[in-house]
């Protein structure tokens, strides 16, 4: 038995590591996807007053505070029994969708788009957000960059700053916006639109009309047949802000629709000895291991899995381009893990019809953004969509509302398992006994996880480059035979 | 001329900081210009072993973010000491040990047991842990050790300067990088990107006396727009905090968190923010002091919320753990 360690590899948080052991013919006989790091939030979120939470818990993810951050507002609300006014409640989903705009953004054009952009077997060196930009130009380049700032802006606008806001509280909102704010979200929000239609346009324009590209979507290699979640609206349309928790089974077909007080019915975590991050999967399913199909607990979160669990999109240009990736794709549910980077592009769209849609809301600029809770707080949990997954936060307090039990089911860690599949099946496609384990080997691999746009302990990926990658190859005597290396 | 060297990179941490270099937007194009970025892992294709085969001090900057917690975080932080002429602690959590040197208050074990086995929807029969090393049925698989305790990076090895903030804002960053690309260094030891007073003295609210009957918690209470915060009996740590983000979160109705650390001078934040709350107490019955101090219900969270690591508390527990 050989074993081939990716160690480091990076873009997750601290580090991750793959161990792939090949038998004696060269053939795959396993590979692991191990996370070495844990924080242990769920432990010293103990003890602190529970408003906190709201500024302790966005560092669980630097990459995704802003939904870590309303997740524990939502929970931290639920705790007080507290109903916040109806403008706050719009001013997350306005700040929300900003956010989603430029994150979404980050993952086309710096993470996943290079693979397509540029091409998965392009020269390492421009296989990131430098190539994309000298092959698209600079002018879109530019336009890249100016979208994140001008989304940052309408975050900072509410809380101050982008990365970790302070904007919401229990209650409510801490500030409002002014007319001349929201004005200035207007501009941002129509021109997040032309952004997300034009990405859009990118995308048709050079993955779906090269035949190479829409075969490697659609292969094996990169498909599994799993169950799907995402919050939907009362007609089943994608939320990101609130809803229920929809999970589709892989025919498609409602599985469970529940208020998130219950998920503790329908999501389990389970332990392995050899990671730091536990296995959710659907308890009423139960786990067969990281397995798919219908006999199998696994789900998925994330674009594909929100748009699969959900009938349609609450926006109309949304709404025809999720018609559009269905029927060109062969209709719902998808299964094809790549197909993430259109379904993120279908909701980058949402997003930014959404946030217009709020600036234009005539109660938007209301002053009155907060109530002070005055009911008993006792337990709570809130649920956001953060753009990598259904994220909820449940809290339980003594009366002064001071935390005594913190339970946390983070966006990506829901996608553990299908991400550890993933890989296993890349593994298990590409390398072949007799054929030399080469870089652009590496790189395919690397894809099978970089579509879910992982975040793992939560954080950092949302950059553009590569993952360095070694792989040392030992032979049954555990002597190092070969050392192949991505630059 | 050959670029001088720069290397970034990450242990425990969110991201976030990351992010925040990057919210210098095109100036990156500058630093790209000037410095020849050798490792990055986050954004760029360079390996531990190319680290690894640069001489020592051969890199003439390094900023490093994330608390150290596991063996390979300090592996790393020891590893990049080496290579480095320059290292500087960036954002909160190198300086202090940040949000997850809150963990300090607890240890492996409880943590271990909250997470894997007590978490209500954790389904874990055999009581299994995460092990260091674990024969898989093909061979062995390895994880770095989780340490008992967190520290900051100071407290792992020697760091010559510091720039504050969870994470530092852009304008932070970019006067950092500005004075090490001017060569405008100040002496070793120093902050670099942020002032020399506190958060309280550049705030913009109104301040007249400071003289409270009870604390609320920010909650609990809709502030006046224009008056101080701890005037109105809500607990701000501006008057401990380093300034240099200009009130970034009082601009947004919400109390100073403590992010960009102990104020110039300031050796233990708590010990300044406690004197400080205490000061303004209006009372001097022991009683209604107490009942007035009651309004503080998670001291250890408060007074150190982004630097419990580096502070003077469980300095016992932390030395133990350096014997075994």
């Amino acid at each position: 038995m050989k074993k081939i360690s990716i160690d480091p590899i990076t873009r997750l948080e601290g580090h991750g590591k793959i161990d792939i052991f090949l038998n004696d013919k060269g053939e795959v006989a396993n590979a692991y996807f191990l996370v070495p790091e844990l924080r242990g939030f769920e432990k010293f979120c103990e003890g602190r007053p529970v408003e906190e939470l709201m500024v302790l818990t966005p560092r669980i993810c630097g990459v995704c505070p802003t939904s870590h951050h309303l997740a524990s507002a939502k929970a931290a609300d639920a705790v007080y029994h507290c109903e916040i006014p109806s403008v706050a409640k719009k001013l997350r989903e306005l700040m929300n969708s900003a956010y989603y705009v430029a994150d979404h953004t980050t993952h086309f054009y710096a993470l996943g788009g290079p693979d397509f952009v540029v091409g998965p077997d392009a020269p390492k060196a421009e296989r990131n957000i430098l190539g994309v930009i000298k092959k698209v130009g600079l002018e879109i380049g530019g336009k890249v960059i100016r979208q994140r700032a001008i989304c940052h802006e309408v975050v900072s606008m509410l809380g101050g700053k982008y990365v970790h806001p302070s904007a919401a509280t229990v209650g409510g909102m801490g500030k409002g916006l002014s007319e001349e704010e929201r004005k200035r979200c207007e501009e941002i929000a129509k021109e997040s639109i032309e952004f997300g239609k034009f990405s859009l346009k990118v995308f048709g324009d050079i993955v779906l009309s090269n035949k190479v590209y829409v075969d490697l979507v659609t292969s094996d290699t990169y498909t599994h047949k799993t169950y799907y979640m995402g919050l939907v609206d009362d007609k089943n349309k994608v939320n990101f802000y609130e809803g229920k928790v929809r999970v589709v089974d892989p025919d498609g077909k409602e599985f469970a629709k529940f208020d998130v007080k219950d998920y503790l019915n329908h999501i389990v975590e389970w332990v392995e000895p050899w990671t730091y991050l536990k296995f959710p999967y659907l308890k009423n399913v139960g786990w067969k291991g990281l397995v798919d199909g219908k006999e199998s607990g696994v789900y998925r979160v994330a674009p594909l899995a929100r748009l699969n669990a959900s009938d349609g999109m609450a926006t109309p240009l949304a709404q025809e381009e999720y018609e559009r990736m269905y029927k060109t794709l062969g209709g719902r549910p998808v299964h094809f893990t790549l197909a993430n980077h259109w379904a993120r592009l279908v909701e980058l769209l949402y997003a930014a019809e959404r946030f217009l849609e709020l600036t234009k809301d005539p109660e938007i600029t209301d002053p009155n953004t907060r109530v002070i809770p005055t009911a008993k707080p006792d337990e709570g949990i809130g649920v956001v969509e953060a753009p990598r997954g259904t994220l909820i936060h449940h809290y339980q307090t003594d009366e002064r509302g001071v935390t005594k039990k913190v339970n946390l089911i983070v966006a990506t860690t829901n996608n553990h398992a299908a991400i550890s599949m993933s890989i296993k099946k890349a593994a298990f496609g590409l390398i072949k006994a007799g054929q030399a384990v080469s870089d652009g080997i590496l790189n395919m691999i690397e894809m099978a996880f970089r579509a879910y746009d992982p975040c793992f302990g939560c954080a950092t990926h949302s950059l553009p480059g590569e993952m360095p990658m070694e792989i040392k190859i030992y032979d049954h005597n555990k002597k190092l035979v070969n050392i192949i290396r991505r630059d | 001329m050959t670029k001088p060297k720069l290397a970034l990179y990450w242990a425990a941490s969110c991201g976030g900081c990351e992010i925040a270099v990057l919210e210098i937007k095109e100036k990156i194009l500058d630093v790209a210009n000037v410095f020849d970025i050798v490792f990055w892992p986050c954004v760029m294709d360079f390996k531990y072993e190319d680290v690894e085969k640069l001489a020592d001090k051969e890199i003439d900057l390094c900023l490093f973010n994330g608390a150290i917690r596991t063996s390979e975080h300090e592996h790393f932080a020891k590893l990049l000491r080496d290579k480095s002429k320059v290292l500087v602690a960036y954002g909160a959590c190198a300086c202090e040990g940040g949000i997850p040197g809150l963990a300090n208050e607890f240890d492996r074990k409880s943590i271990f047991q909250r997470v894997y086995i007590e978490t209500p929807s954790t389904y874990n029969p055999d009581k299994k842990f995460p092990q260091e090393n674990y024969d898989m049925p093909e061979g062995k698989v390895h994880i770095p050790a989780f340490y008992d305790t967190v520290r900051s990076l100071k407290q792992t090895v020697l760091v010559e300067y510091f720039i504050p903030g969870c994470p530092p804002l852009e304008k932070t960053t970019w006067k950092a990088l500005e004075a090490v690309i001017k060569g405008e260094l100040p002496p070793v030891g120093s902050f670099l990107g942020a002032g020399d007073k506190t958060v309280c003295e550049e705030c913009p609210r109104k301040k007249e006396e400071k003289k409270i009957k009870g604390f609320y918690r920010s909650h609990l209470k809709i502030p006046e727009p224009e008056k101080c915060l701890l005037e109105q009996g809500i607990i701000c740590a501006g008057p401990a905090t380093r300034s240099g983000c200009e009130g970034t979160c009082i601009k947004a109705n919400l109390p100073c968190w403590g992010c960009y650390g102990p104020a110039q001078g300031v050796s233990d934040v708590g010990a300044k923010f406690m004197s400080a709350l205490a000061s303004v107490i209006d009372s001097d019955d022991e009683k209604e002091v107490a009942k007035i101090l009651e309004g503080i219900v998670d001291p250890i969270g408060t007074f150190y919320r982004f630097a419990l690591a580096s502070s003077l508390l469980r300095r016992k527990k932390m030395s133990q753990e350096k014997k075994e």
